[in-house]
């Protein structure tokens, strides 16, 4: 996507928006125009860049933390077949259980504070990465396990130099998705009990019907997740391109 | 390198209880055999039955070295895809056994390697960087950098343009000169070249077929070669 197409697009849905505030009519306290939404995330440019921090930080936190528990539990797996054979159904039945449900509980055993919204985070990109990484281990040329047994490679070994560097795109598509998934679990998370963040700037906008200012704190945290997106996109590509020798 | 030894795998291969092949093979200490049949005969199964490598069958039968040692650590093996590494350089992928094993690898012998196989002014290419000549020379660098008595190839040079195939094969033959080796192939005239002995394999078993005097690597255009390669077609022709 080349800049000039961005920009076309934004330009395009704020014409949109306008044109729907324009044709309904609806009062400002139920769709603000972009102009108003505008001049709120100005006057409150202080109170959403210091709650943006924050979310930002839950988000990064749980994207390291996330990847690193994924990438880790997927080598794991790899390595041991009993735990391939235990851990994979339990892995499964653990997607049945919506993690949006258990955010109470979070909150309740990790507090109010950043910790409950990281594990939330964690919690919602682990199986993503897990999943794409164990798949790309275990996808690992047969070809490369003939030439390794050959050469008298360890397990470990063969899963350090030929494995893992084999399977780095299989888990840029992994971080990918969790790039998408990692604001939501943040915000939910700040839903469900926080006193920080664009989720809790949120909710407390429009409990005091400033939904000019809520439209802000959303447009930003849009912002915040499409950067998020890109940077993660350039990591994945930078992967891709280690593992084919580019 | 310890001195080569000779070979012997005899016995009944079944795959999925129905029996495949009956071989008794005698691979000459310090000699290459070159291994011809059909596809599906079980050419390939033969090469892993050596390396220890799984098959999905069952091997009734004795695998042995002559000097009575175990084949662990002495085989060394080349495939038809050069599986080199993409995301090393070249000088790496011909170290990648050391670091397997999780020794330190003698780059200055790998380097002295690539200058024989004619790489050395691409050592730190990446391999997509190299043809598929290039590569299958890299490949040859890796299999000596093992530096094992034994070695088994699976028809490394098939998907070589004709020129760089003849070139491959004088090459490996330099290379590999005093090991033992198996050389699986389909190439009547490729085994015609190297092969101090052939033996064919067919459901009924295997044979020993007769190679042309001349010692290995043989002329391409030598009369003897292209008649123990013509003769060799057409058996193979009749026996499908």
């Amino acid at each position: 996507m080349r800049g000039r197409d961005i920009l076309a697009a934004v330009l395009l849905a704020l014409a949109l928006w306008q044109a729907a505030v324009t044709l309904t009519g609806a009062p400002h306290f139920i769709l603000p125009s972009p102009l108003r939404v505008m001049q709120a995330a100005w006057a409150s440019r202080v109170l959403i860049a210091q709650n943006a921090w924050v979310t930002g930080i839950e988000v990064l936190l749980g994207l390291i933390l996330g990847t690193v528990l994924g990438a880790a539990t997927a080598i794991g797996l790899a390595l041991s077949k009993r735990a391939e054979r235990l851990m994979l159904p339990l892995l499964v039945f653990s997607q049945a259980v919506p993690v949006f449900a258990l955010a109470p509980l979070l909150t309740l055993w990790f507090g109010y504070g950043m910790g409950s919204k990281i594990v939330m985070t964690v919690l919602i990109i682990f199986f993503p990465v897990t999943s794409a990484f164990h798949d790309g281990l275990r996808r690992a040329a047969p070809g490369y396990h003939d030439l390794a047994a050959t050469m008298g490679a360890s397990r470990w070994r063969f899963m350090r130099h030929i494995a893992i560097p084999q399977a780095l795109p299989a888990l840029g598509t992994g971080l990918r998705l969790a790039a998408v998934y990692a604001p939501i679990g943040a915000v939910i998370g700040e839903w469900v009990g926080a006193s920080r963040g664009l989720g809790y700037l949120m909710l407390l906008a429009n409990g005091r019907a400033k939904i000019d200012l809520m439209f802000a704190a959303l447009i930003v945290l849009a912002c915040l997740t499409v950067a998020l997106h890109l940077g993660v996109g350039k990591l994945a590509d930078r992967l891709s391109r280690y593992a084919h020798g580019d | 390198m310890t001195p080569p030894p000779g070979i012997t795998l005899a016995g009944d291969y079944a795959l999925g209880g129905a029996p495949l092949f009956r071989a008794n093979l005698h691979l000459r200490a310090g000699e290459w055999t070159c291994l011809l049949g059909r596809s599906g005969t079980g050419k390939t199964t033969i090469l892993r039955l050596l390396l220890g490598l799984p098959t999905g069958g069952h091997f009734a039968g004795q695998i042995a070295a002559t000097d009575g040692a175990s084949l662990q650590n002495r085989v060394s093996y080349m495939a038809q895809s050069d599986l080199l590494l993409p995301w090393l350089n070249v000088l790496d992928n011909v170290c990648i056994g050391a670091r397997l094993r999780g020794t330190i690898p003698d780059r200055a012998r790998a380097a002295e390697l690539l200058r024989r196989v004619g790489l050395s002014g691409a050592a730190h290419h990446m391999p997509r960087q190299l043809s598929g000549g290039m590569r299958q020379r890299a490949a040859l660098a890796r299999t000596l950098c093992e530096d094992r008595p034994v070695v088994l190839l699976d028809e490394p040079f098939s998907a070589l343009d004709a020129g760089t195939r003849a070139d491959m094969q004088d090459l490996a033959a330099q290379a590999l000169a005093g090991r033992t080796v198996l050389l699986v192939t389909h190439d009547p005239a490729e085994a015609a070249r190297l092969a101090h002995q052939i033996v064919l394999l067919s459901p009924q078993g295997t044979a020993v077929w007769p190679t042309a005097p001349q010692s290995p690597p043989r002329a391409i255009d030598a009369p003897d070669t292209i008649a123990s390669q013509s003769r060799l077609l057409a058996h193979l022709r009749c026996a499908a």
